[in-house]
């Protein structure tokens, strides 16, 4: 198609669109309008909906209801190749290109207008589309030995060269370098100046802020807001984004916390890309208290809980544990210390085709009373699973049932009551109620708490700010792996911390345990 | 656009029964196939098929070569329960059988007169250790240097064919063979005794049987067994309760690498007595063990039933070639079609298809 003037033709609407996977309603009568030649953001907190509502616009997710527009045009996407065929394009995340092969036979693939390779035909387009938006890289060049930033640019060419007008990106920042994030937006802009329309799936503030014309806020599912970008501003954006009417408090009896338990000096991790998570941070957790780290996902809170458990190589700083330093002690040696762990990513802390039995004992089966010289007692493993499945009220068919038969809250109940059995002095918890309803929600808090009335230190780390906030004693604020401020109880203040999350702000003078980088 | 299509899924839950259906889908699909491959041979599939049976199991001989020929797929099948178990995916029980052999017969050589208390004994202690020596190559790979033991369990088979060759065609060719690639036959002490009237080496057999309950144990029963099915279940799970992944990869190898040399050791000093060219000492057991091992569902016990049924059908596919003037290459396609069925049926455990508009 050819416009005659773009302005105020919508180049995508969605219309109370619900997409419901077993359990969650992942999109609750979502819309969202897209002006053609405009670059939208999808603005949103993790698990808010927007990567599932684009998955429904490109073709990956059918809506259980609603409808899609394109162009004016009421359309059904039943798979990518449509979407593409209505010129939407999607870039993913993670990259889907072949590691080994050059960039234009990436661009290239899976085209079937051909039966030979049409390289020779390919090569001036392509290096025509490059001239004309700016996409500077090599066509003979491997993708493997290309950047995050220049890979991407090979996804966005494969999506122009088949034709795409409209281009979803989800998250495309998240693996670029800053020079690499200014740069393509900078792309982004003669793309939409060509009558290109972007949507960019976006949890950053400011990024918001700088590039698009129009915003659409998620939460929970749902559109909030589509406001345009020169009217509003971070804060109220931050407060669309989070949601400040659902924040409530929770029984929490006043404990005094005791003496460090954990204590983090300087340190620094580094991602599974190799490039820089933690980054010189400091931090400290004392006995009965719980320790919050807020923060979008993706700001180092793996690579550091991770590094306390003993599962990640510290590239630098120092960990210490009851005053012992700990670095360089293996996992097993920490668990045996009293490092529970209750990892944000579930099945990394339990396997799902074994029995809630054996799962309940892959913390303790080496030693008694569970595991002998050579044998494991198969009467202590019944009687610990269900001293356990009773004490922590695990609600599941039997002690020998597949544990990834249970619900999801039941799940997560048995692997905290795993952790927490073992009275450890200190308890990493990350992302406790993730994908979690309201009633199985208020029982981890719960147990949670217990576990600081006991006298445990707990390192609490949620990408769910009302959890954090209702939680913790104190709250640091993670962001591109450093901490941007700490809060007491008393002093959390919503807007602050929204902000230290986009990394709009940083506290100037931090207590001494969220120390500054030596 | 608007073609039905097949789209595959994960299945979100799967009924108990679902192994069980699938597997027996899988084997019906790998007899019609098979079915289909003789008819295109002219041989009447029916015919054909009740021949097999009748060859494998129908009479007394049939019977006791079946018993004979289960005793090394028991003993490699079971080894590779526990490896795959453990995630460590050794198809190279063909090579570590025949280094086993190998080691057997040095020792026969070393102590040629020792007494057949001491030097049975130390042919079943040198076979399992050649071929645990064997399959400790791959396993040191893996864990050192993350080389995929898939790929160098199997190349290492040929590099154990082609020892034993030059052993047999060498330094080791006998000299009362008339110019034949063999050793000379073992004294006799060095015989594995066998029930009368047959040819089955029955303390290889009890080996086996012993083989498979330990291993059952060892899986279910112990420490290291539980270590065995967590890292073989989920790795990064293992990893997070601090179980030490090379030990449990080297030791799984090990294992099984020794049993697949035990096997190795039974048929130099059960059925031949002597060491023989690699295409005479195996049909390929080491390979047909896998499907002894998958076709169990890994579990070791099972394992001894399918070592039976696959060694009947060596036997049945024997008994073939010769009546139907068959190829010989027939029972391996039976074999190939079985094991692919086997495995491809394994994925409707997990996903299933779905039809759409």
């Amino acid at each position: 198609m050819t416009s005659a003037k773009p302005e105020h033709t919508l180049a995508v609407a969605l219309r109370g669109i619900v997409k419901r996977f077993p359990g969650v309603t992942a999109n609750d009568r979502a819309n969202l309008e897209v002006r053609r030649g405009e670059i939208h953001a999808l603005l949103g907190e993790n698990g808010a909906g927007k990567t599932s509502l684009m998955n429904v616009l490109y073709g990956i997710y059918h809506p259980d209801e609603g409808e899609i527009w394109v162009k004016g045009r009421r359309v059904t996407i039943h798979s990518p190749h449509d979407a593409i065929t209505l010129g939407i394009g999607m870039i993913h995340q993670q990259f889907r290109l072949v590691q080994t092969h050059t960039v234009l036979e990436n661009v290239i693939l899976g085209l079937r207008e051909r039966f030979f390779f049409p390289e020779q035909s390919a090569r001036p387009r392509i290096l025509a589309l490059a001239e004309k938006y700016g996409l500077k890289v090599d066509p003979d060049a491997r993708i493997w030995q290309l950047s995050a930033g220049e890979q991407q640019r090979v996804e966005i060419l494969k999506a122009l060269y088949r034709g795409v007008e409209i281009l979803i990106m989800d998250e495309p920042t998240s693996m670029l370098t800053p020079g690499e994030a200014l740069e393509l937006l900078h792309i982004l802009r003669r793309m939409t100046a060509e009558g290109l329309t972007v949507i960019f799936i976006t949890h950053k503030l400011e990024e918001v802020m700088e590039v698009s014309d129009r915003v659409t806020v998620m939460r929970a599912g749902k559109s909030i807001a589509t406001l345009e970008t020169a009217q509003t501003n971070v804060r109220e954006l931050a407060q669309l984004m989070v949601g400040r009417d659902v924040l409530f408090r929770l029984e929490k009896k006043a404990v005094t916390p005791g003496a460090p338990v954990l204590k983090v000096e300087n340190l620094n991790v580094v991602s599974d890309k190799g490039l820089p998570a933690v980054v010189n941070l400091s931090l400290e957790v004392r006995a009965g208290e719980i320790l919050g780290i807020a923060g979008v996902s993706g700001n180092g809170q793996r690579e550091l809980v991770e590094a306390i458990a003993g599962l990640r190589p510290v590239s630098g700083g120092k960990i210490l544990f009851q005053g012992e330093d700990v670095t360089q002690t293996p996992p097993r040696m920490r668990i045996e210390r009293g490092i529970g762990f209750v990892p944000g990513e579930r099945w990394m802390a339990l396997i799902p085709s074994m029995s809630v039995a054996e799962n309940m004992i892959l913390k303790n089966y080496a030693r008694p009373p569970i595991g002998r010289k050579v044998f494991l007692d198969a009467e202590a493993v019944a009687t610990h699973a269900d001293t356990l499945i009773r004490e922590y009220a695990i609600s599941t068919p039997n002690r020998q049932t597949p544990i990834k038969r249970l619900s999801g809250g039941n799940i997560q109940r048995a692997l905290l009551a795993r952790e927490m059995t073992e009275r450890p002095a200190l308890l990493l918890v990350a992302q406790p109620t993730s994908g979690l309803d309201v009633g199985a929600t208020e029982t981890i808090w719960n147990l949670l708490l217990e576990e600081r009335a006991r006298g445990a230190a707990v390192l609490l780390i949620s990408d769910d700010l009302k959890e954090a906030m209702a939680l913790s004693d104190r709250l640091a604020v993670l962001f591109e792996g450093q901490i941007m401020g700490e809060f007491t109880a008393q002093t959390m203040d919503l807007e602050k911390i929204g902000l230290m999350m986009a990394g709009a702000l940083r506290q100037p003078t931090a207590e001494p345990t969220a120390g500054e980088p030596a | 656009m608007n073609l039905p299509s097949l789209r595959i899924e994960k299945r979100l839950s799967s009924p108990r029964w679902l192994p069980a259906a699938s597997l027996t889908v899988g084997l019906l699909l790998a007899l019609v196939t098979v079915a289909v491959i003789f008819a295109t041979l002219g041989v009447d599939p029916l015919t054909a098929f009740q021949r097999i049976f009748r060859g494998g199991f129908g009479s007394f001989y049939g019977l006791q070569e079946t018993v004979t020929k289960s005793i090394p797929l028991m003993l490699a099948g079971v080894g590779l329960t526990l490896a795959f178990r453990g995630r460590m995916y050794n198809i190279g029980a063909e090579g570590q059988f025949m280094i086993g052999a190998i080691f057997a017969t040095g020792i026969v050589r070393l102590f040629p007169t020792w007494p057949g208390f001491l030097l049975l004994p130390a042919m079943f202690v040198g076979g399992f250790l050649g071929g645990a020596l064997w399959a400790s190559i791959p396993a040191l790979l893996k864990t050192r240097f993350r080389v995929d033991e898939t790929l160098t369990s199997l190349m290492l088979v040929y590099v154990a064919y082609e020892a034993v060759k030059f052993l047999v065609y060498g330094p080791w060719r006998g000299s009362d063979t008339r110019g034949f690639p063999i050793t000379d036959e073992f004294p006799a002490a060095a015989h594995i005794p066998i029930l009368p009237g047959t040819r089955v080496h029955y303390v290889t057999l009890l080996l086996a049987i012993a083989a498979a309950i330990l291993v059952y144990l060892l899986l279910t029963r112990t420490k290291l067994g539980y270590e065995i099915r967590v890292t073989g279940e989920n790795p990064e799970a293992a990893r997070y309760a601090g179980m030490d992944y090379r030990k449990v990869a080297l030791l799984v190898m090990l294992i099984s690498g020794g049993l697949a040399g035990l096997a190795g050791m039974g048929e130099v000093a059960g059925i031949h007595f002597r060491l023989r060219p690699p295409e005479a000492l195996s049909p390929g057991y080491g390979f047909t063990a896998i499907i002894v091992a998958w076709l169990a569902r890994l579990n070791p016990l099972a394992a001894m039933l399918t070592a039976f049924l696959l060694g009947g059908l060596l036997v049945g596919g024997d008994a073939i070639q010769i009546a139907l003037n068959l190829p010989a290459a027939t029972v391996q396609i039976f074999n190939g079609v079985i094991l692919l069925f086997v495995i491809a049926s394994e994925l409707f455990n997990q996903y299933r298809l779905r039809l759409e508009r």
